[in-house]
């Protein structure tokens, strides 16, 4: 089974979007879309120094993408510029360093459109062990501080009155994001992950009554834009990531729709 | 000037101050909160209120001083606000388990004693603001802790809200015999229930009773015309009638007025006649109160009125 390659690029798609339920609707309560967009914009500074180093890339990406988030959540709480104008110069200059890097490499061929888009249908049993190995463990992560975490999204200072420590929730949670984006890189590319993290949440909110009901929600409305946009990628013969994406917009789009909320009465 | 033996206290602070930024955002400050004692902080904007509370809770470790808290304290915090964004999910019931495993019987006996049992099911962003403070406080007794900490309660609460809200917290010591630390900018209402004031401007300004602090001139000059209304309205906050008996502007409870506030009352006419006629003069309209007050002198703090409570005290002299 494993041997189609479609079959391959549908498991791994369902893997991510189960993971990336979760941690959307983390990034959605926090409101760090544009943090997510940082990220992974550096992971292509981490595809870079891979090829020139010849590492595994998923590592190279989670290394570089987990040492920006820790500095940027350190640098956020001094006084210094505004968190909105740094993700903004970090984010870009990170994208176009990468960029620059990786033109210098001319004895690599590198498929630049598969890095920004994903190239889902390339995917080895390889990708796929990393994707529901690292996906589990970042997963267990997750759940291990999701309480705290949650406290802390809620309600930092009563968090931190109370002994749930926000700060160090806070790094944990970025630590955790920049490995998320490592595992998704391959799946959608980098300027697609926060959309495929952040849109099924979206979607998930209306027909949620509590939060760990959401972030369920928001992995299952994963899966069903994983699976409708790669099929409709075979059918009209369009670019899987983004299909993936908008097939989750359209979702997000149809939970919007009157008459579809579920959670109880207000 | 320690109210008592720190041995005994929940959590204590000494000569701490805390330097950030280049600046020191308080300093030389001793606290202690005992169980069952209620210590309100008080103080402008910017006066080191959230700094000397945080030092005290362990969050902040002191530049300066020591802060120390009883091994295994159980705090109870009620945050200044809490803003649910839409994105979030989240109702009453999810709220009470924040930081803290419950069972369903404890929820509910939470929610009953703050009067917010029917709150169970909604949404938080949903709830008024002194229905969320209920909620809160619920979820902060639900811990049973030791140290009660209230930031602001009744911010955004409107004024017969203020007094139950009060009243609930004084209630609350008496059951559980938490230690309770207030915060408050807020300088009428705290002063009736509270055992300690400590007033706060970048450093300890004046302490003691509620009555001591309101009177004392550090205060005065902090506070400024703020002071003088603050301690006309705790001073008299009930009504001496004509026979003798006592009517409280609140109308709730008709016990006698506490033999402090007697003491303090009717003591310095030229003081009250001040008053009277600071506030005549703010609110210009109230013609008769003003023969009423050239006619009966006694009663001039009557007509001063600020808020709805007090406007009824007047209307029933008049």
């Amino acid at each position: 089974m494993l041997d189609d390659f479609f079959i391959r690029a549908l498991l791994a798609g369902i893997g991510i979007a189960l993971v990336a339920g979760p941690f959307g609707c983390f990034i959605v309560w926090r409101r760090m879309a544009y943090f997510g967009d940082t990220l992974s914009h550096a992971g292509l500074l981490g595809v870079a120094l891979a090829l020139a180093l010849e590492i595994n890339v998923m590592l190279a990406v989670f290394a570089v993408s987990g040492l920006l988030a820790v500095l940027l959540v350190l640098l956020s709480r001094r006084p210094s510029l505004s968190r909105d104008a740094l993700l903004g110069l970090l984010a870009h200059s990170a994208l176009a360093i990468g960029l620059v890097g990786l033109s210098f490499m001319a004895w690599v061929r590198v498929d630049l459109l598969a890095l920004l888009f994903g190239d889902i249908l390339a995917v080895t049993r390889m990708d796929l062990a990393m994707i529901y190995g690292g996906g589990v463990a970042v997963l267990a992560g997750l759940g291990w501080i999701w309480h705290r975490l949650f406290a802390a999204t809620v309600s930092p200072e009563l968090a931190a009155a109370e002994g749930a420590n926000p700060d160090r929730m806070e790094l944990v949670f970025v630590l955790l994001m920049a490995a998320v984006i490592a595992i998704a890189m391959k799946i959608v590319g980098v300027l697609l992950i926060t959309a495929l993290l952040i849109m099924p949440s979206a979607g998930a909110r209306r027909l949620s009554g509590g939060p760990e009901q959401m972030a369920l929600i928001s992995s299952l409305l994963g899966c069903a834009a994983v699976i409708g946009g790669l099929y409709a990628s075979r059918i009209w013969d369009t670019p899987s990531g983004p299909s993936i994406v908008v097939a989750a917009l359209l979702i997000f789009l149809a939970s919007l729709l009157p008459g579809l909320r579920i959670s109880r009465a207000d | 000037m320690k109210t008592r033996a720190p041995a005994g206290s929940l959590i204590e602070l000494s000569r701490a101050g805390l330097f950030r930024s280049g600046r020191w955002l308080v300093q030389g400050v001793d606290l202690t909160v005992a169980p069952g004692e209620i210590v309100t902080l008080i103080g402008p904007n910017g006066s080191g209120k959230s700094t000397t509370a945080k030092m005290a809770l362990g969050i902040w470790s002191p530049t300066e001083g020591t802060a120390s808290r009883r091994p295994g304290l159980k705090v109870g915090y009620v945050p200044q606000k809490l803003q649910v964004d839409w994105t979030l999910p989240l109702k009453v019931e999810r709220l009470m388990r924040l930081t803290q495993k419950l069972s369903s019987a404890e929820l509910r006996q939470a929610l009953e004693r703050t009067g917010a049992a029917h709150l169970l099911h909604a949404e938080v962003r949903n709830l008024s603001g002194g229905e969320l403070q209920r909620v809160l406080m619920a979820r902060a007794i639900a811990r049973k802790p030791d140290l009660l900490v209230l930031d602001e309660p009744v911010q955004g609460v409107d004024f017969s809200g203020e007094i139950e809200i009060y009243e609930m917290i004084t209630r609350l010591r008496d059951e559980l015999g938490c230690g309770i630390l207030m915060i408050s900018h807020d300088l009428h209402m705290v002063m009736a229930s509270t055992d300690q004031v400590i007033c706060l401007n970048g450093h300890v300004c004046c302490r003691g009773t509620p009555v001591a602090v309101s009177q004392s001139a550090s205060f005065r000059e902090l506070f400024g015309r703020r002071a003088g209304l603050a301690l006309y309205r705790h001073q008299h906050d009930h009504e001496h009638l004509p026979d003798g008996r006592v009517r409280h502007a609140d109308g709730s409870i008709a016990e006698s007025c506490a033999g402090e506030h007697c003491a303090d009352h009717g003591h310095d006419p030229a003081h009250d006649h001040h008053h009277g006629h600071d506030h005549a003069h703010d609110h210009a309209h109230d013609h008769a109160h003003d023969h009423a007050h050239d006619q009966a002198p006694n009663h001039g703090h009557d007509h001063a009125a600020a808020t709805g409570a007090e406007r009824r005290g007047e209307t029933t002299h008049a």
